[in-house]
């Protein structure tokens, strides 16, 4: 192989990839291991924008929160292995773009197969309800629920859903029998 | 007793637990890496006042933000001073929140419903 053909290719790679960036207005992505220290990270960083900006202040609040719950869930629940067999957790890809309506907060990550059904119909139960079905599920979980050994609590989602006041877009793309990579969007609207 | 003294960072809370000069509080941000551990030393701390109480205790909450992971513990402190109220024991709980926070308002609502005693919401402003 050619090393200025690889080089070039690469270039005219970053190139495109700032492009697409530019097109579907992502203004932070990250692709890695999330850990306490990225979220602190990536949300003070985000606050220090929306500073600067004059974002109004619910919809900074609700950024924020978004953020915090989307980094969690993925630190606590995302799972692969790599390509020599070893497990690798807590890792994904991490995405936050913003219009002139909205912020759309992306995090996609790889889940084990197993998981896919009972996420489904969380998700599905949440979207079907409105405000106060939300607050009714949002009580019973956290009398029920009980903390996991993971430090979740099961109000991550419920809890977006409620604060965002919009429906939550997903989508799990099969990656092979044991594994899917799960896309999760939410959005937060400026005007609040 | 004891007090508890802890400085709020930019992911835990400030808390003062401070039974002889009726200080409890409860305040700032918390997301805390290990949520669980952070709460376990003020859970632990108000078994031990649930044995033997002022006769009055006014806790304040004036939290600025919360993830849901601490939700579920915050709730556990209210649900001992729930016991404490029910052992007939005067308890009064302040939900402190600003004056244009909706969602911080909300959660106080949400934690009176969800426990029996008796809650009191003050709003406060920033400036």
């Amino acid at each position: 192989m050619d090393d200025k053909v690889d080089i070039k290719d690469f270039l005219e790679f970053v190139y495109s990839f700032y492009k697409t960036m530019k097109d579907h207005e992502v203004t932070l992505v990250y692709e890695g291991e999330v850990t306490h220290q990225i979220t602190k990270a990536f949300t003070s960083l985000t606050e220090t924008n929306m500073e600067a900006e004059e974002e109004g202040p619910s919809t900074q609040k609700k950024v924020f929160h978004v953020m915090v719950e989307c980094l969690q869930n993925m630190s606590k629940h995302a799972e692969t292995i790599d390509a020599s067999n070893l497990k690798k957790d807590g890792r994904g890809i991490f995405m936050l773009s913003k219009n002139e309506d909205a912020y759309n907060i992306t995090t996609g990550n790889v889940l084990n197969n197993s998981k896919v059904a009972h996420i489904t119909k969380m998700l599905e139960q949440i979207n079907d309800l409105d405000k106060d079905g939300l607050k009714k599920l949002y009580k019973q979980q956290i009398k029920e629920g009980r903390l996991s050994n993971k430090g979740g609590a099961g109000l991550g989602f419920i809890d977006i859903a409620k604060k965002t006041g919009n429906k939550l877009y997903y989508n799990f793309l099969s990656i092979n029998d044991e594994f899917s990579f799960f896309v999760f969007t939410s959005k937060i609207s400026r005007n609040n | 007793m004891e007090v508890i003294k802890i400085i709020g960072t930019d992911d835990t809370p400030s808390v003062t637990l401070d039974a002889q000069n009726e200080i409890f509080e409860i305040s700032g941000r918390s997301l805390p890496e290990d949520v669980a551990a952070f709460y376990e030393p003020i859970l632990d701390w108000l078994d031990r006042y649930a044995e033997e109480p002022n006769e009055k205790t006014v806790f304040n909450f004036k939290l600025v933000y919360f993830n849901t992971a601490s939700s579920k513990l915050i709730l556990d402190i209210l649900l001992k001073l729930e016991e404490m109220h029910e052992d007939d024991k005067e308890i009064l709980i302040r939900w402190h929140f600003p004056e244009d926070d909706e969602d911080m308002e909300e959660a106080g609502e949400e934690y009176a419903d969800i426990v029996e005693v008796p809650f009191e919401q003050v709003s406060y402003s920033l400036d």
